[in-house]
Parts: C-alpha cells; sequence; structure tokens
C-alpha cells in the first residue's frame, strides 16, 4: 500500500470529508513526525510503534571490494520498535510466538 | 528530553489546527490512518509512505538465543516481524537538522 491508497481507503471510510482534507491529515501527520525526529525527538505512538533518533559514532569502514580504509562520519538514523499490540496482531495465527509468559527462559523477569 | 515526546495528541492537535475539524473527529483520523496501516501490515503487505519511509514485515526462521543473564540456550521460534526502512528525505532531514542543532551550539559557546 502507497501513500495515495491510503488515502482513498480514508476518504471511502469518511464519505463526509474531502479527499483533499483526508490527504492533508495523513501528509500532516507524517510532517509531523519527520519534524519531532529531526529535532531529535522521540515520537511513541501507543499499539503502533516507537520513532527515535540514535547518534552513530564517526568509524573507519572498509571498502570491500578494494580493501582500502574509508572515514564514515558519526551520522544520526532513524529507528523504530514495533509497539507490543501490533507485534502480537502480526503473529496472531502462532501464539508462540507471542508467548512472553514467566515460563520463557528469554524473557528476563525481573 | 522526555517531555518533548511526541505522541498521538500531539498529532491530532497539528490535525486540528490544520485541517478545522473538531478536536476529536481529527483525534478519530489519526487513529484511523494508524489502523489502517496497522491492518495492512498485519496482512503481510507493505506500506510505503513517499518521502517518509516504508514499513515492510519480515518472516524469520527459527533460530537459537540465549539468556544474556543465565546463559541458557532456547529456542526463538518462528515469527513476522515489522521493518522501518527511513526514506532518503527522512534520512537527510534527521541528519542535517541534528547536526545544525549542534553547529548552532558551538557556535554559541
Amino acid at each position: 500500500m502507497v501513500k495515495s491508497e491510503l488515502i482513498i481507503r480514508l476518504s471511502e471510510m469518511n464519505p463526509h470529508l474531502f479527499h483533499r482534507d483526508i490527504e492533508r491529515i495523513v501528509t500532516t501527520i507524517f510532517d509531523e513526525i519527520t519534524k519531532s525526529l529531526s529535532k531529535g525527538n522521540r515520537v511513541e505512538l501507543r499499539g503502533f510503534g516507537a520513532f527515535s533518533v540514535k547518534e552513530r559514532p564517526a568509524r573507519i569502514a572498509r571498502n570491500p571490494r578494494t580493501g582500502e580504509s574509508v572515514k564514515v562520519d558519526d551520522k544520526f538514523v532513524t529507528v523504530f520498535k514495533t509497539g507490543k499490540e501490533l507485534r502480537i496482531s502480526l503473529n496472531k495465527d502462532n501464539p508462540i510466538a507471542n508467548n512472553r509468559s514467566e515460563n520463557n527462559p528469554l524473557i528476563d523477569q525481573s | 528530553m522526555t517531555d518533548n515526546t511526541l505522541t498521538r495528541a500531539q498529532l491530532s492537535e497539528a490535525v486540528y489546527k490544520e485541517v478545522g475539524l473538531s478536536r476529536n473527529e481529527s483525534a478519530d483520523l489519526v487513529e484511523s490512518v494508524l489502523k489502517e496501516i496497522s491492518d495492512t501490515l498485519v496482512k503481510g503487505q507493505s506500506v510505503k509512505i513517499s518521502s517518509f519511509g516504508s514499513f515492510y514485515v519480515r518472516d524469520k526462521k527459527e533460530r537459537i538465543g540465549r539468556n544474556p543473564k543465565t546463559g541458557v540456550e532456547v529456542p526463538i521460534t518462528p515469527r513476522r516481524v515489522l521493518v522501518f526502512r527511513p526514506s532518503d528525505t527522512l534520512k537527510n532531514k534527521v541528519n542535517n537538522s541534528a547536526s545544525n542543532k549542534q553547529f548552532n551550539l558551538n557556535e554559541e559557546t
């Protein structure tokens, strides 16, 4: 699904609204998220997920073809962590993947 | 820093100011957008938002994990995970403003 298809679906669900208003709503949402991340702020949408910005320090990398050393400047990257509800819905046909109970030794119980 | 976190409330407020629907309806629409995206992903389809990024679902095979505290080895069952890839536009914006901010800070001192 691309942005225009998302707008069409939302328009169908909201026949009382103008198509261009739906378009502005969707654009505003992603613009606001982008603005917040550009300022280095977190975006937290419970049940859906959270976006945050992490700093990656400068490093010396290697060109895998030539073996040459290349300086890579430090940079900021956006990371997304899936929210709990969405993560569970993604695996709803697979209850074992959602098993985060006390008998799962991978989960820190403290 | 924590109080600068953007949440549904700020998104609804921005939509309210931008479009002029009621506050309630603005909040409902923000919710619908997130729900529509989630439902699409749950069906296994990807969602691409131009100049923002794309979300897609990846199938993970079973692998052996280890509890870092106790060292106990446990199989991690196959599962579906969500991956977000920021677009070049988002990458650039996050980088430029972040480094500009630092630059300004350095200038002031």
